[in-house]
């Protein structure tokens, strides 16, 4: 009886499902980092290609 | 050496991908851990919305002062805009797979909205490289231009408004609080439409550079 109720209780309770142990432990920084250096790559060439423009304007 | 607001832009940007990743999102069925894509995806179209109104405003400028510098600039910021639609499609396709079960839905009036926008803008770029001769295709894009921004408002804006959409926000008034987001989404989505906005310019101030550039070589 007991048992019974804490189950449906589990049910009623139940939450939409989330990455949380994903978050916590499971490495998430890694993807974080990946992403971060894509993205800084990106913007750097952006930059190396401002900079070449600017070479190109003072001719 | 680069400017201020370039390295702002990056910055938000990464703080975006660094925070947005872990930062507390409110719990939501079917959406789950996709709501994340509201930092990455909505912004994405802000900024091809905000070049779009870069294009437009030069074109205005072009008419009254009729000068070809406008006209380039006009060009140029409808050409990042229609960029920027590209990932915000791919994104989009990718995001309602996965929530709303298929790539594309012709139920949606937000997706053939946008659909008909990048037609509508495409012509613009047919339409100029059909005439030669320069000034007459300024004016005439120019004009072209204002319609194709009213044309992408009336069918990205409006008409989504009217009639029920998945999109959040949508079938109803558009008061900013029908997007759910709660001040945890907003802490990241903020920073990342003015991050976007600043990289969207960024690349327009490139291609502006170059075309002028070659505006120039052409005239020598």
């Amino acid at each position: 009886m007991l048992a019974f109720f804490i189950s449906s209780a589990q049910t009623m309770n139940a939450e939409p499902a989330m990455a949380d142990t994903f978050r916590s432990e499971g490495k998430i920084f890694v993807v974080i980092a990946v992403l971060s250096i894509i993205f800084i790559c990106i913007i750097s060439y952006l930059v190396y290609l401002d900079i070449k423009l600017k070479k190109l304007e003072k001719k | 050496m680069i400017k201020w607001w370039k390295i702002l832009g990056a910055l938000l940007i990464l703080y975006t991908i660094v925070w947005g990743l872990q930062n507390s999102v409110p719990r939501l069925d079917i959406l789950n851990e996709t709501i994340r894509n509201v930092y990455y995806h909505v912004p994405i179209w802000f900024a091809m919305l905000f070049q779009m109104g870069v294009s437009v405003w030069f074109a205005i400028k072009q008419l009254s002062k009729n000068d070809l510098k406008s006209d380039i600039l006009s060009d140029q910021a409808a050409q990042v805009g229609l960029f920027f639609s590209i990932p915000g499609l791919l994104t989009g396709c990718m995001w309602a797979k996965f929530t709303w079960g298929t790539w594309w839905t012709f139920e949606d009036p937000k997706l053939n909205g946008v659909a008909i926008a990048v037609l509508i803008y495409l012509a613009y770029f047919i339409l100029r490289s059909s005439i030669i001769d320069e000034l007459k295709r300024a004016r005439i894009s120019a004009v072209y231009n204002i319609f194709a921004f009213v044309m992408m408002n009336v069918f990205i804006m409006i008409l989504p408004r009217l009639t029920d959409s998945l999109h959040p926000g949508n079938g109803g008034n558009a008061k900013f609080a029908q997007y759910d987001m709660d001040s945890s989404l907003r802490t990241v989505f903020y920073p990342a439409v003015i991050g976007w906005v600043l990289i969207s310019l960024w690349i327009l101030d490139i291609k502006h550079r170059m075309a002028l550039l070659k505006h120039k070589q052409n005239e020598d």
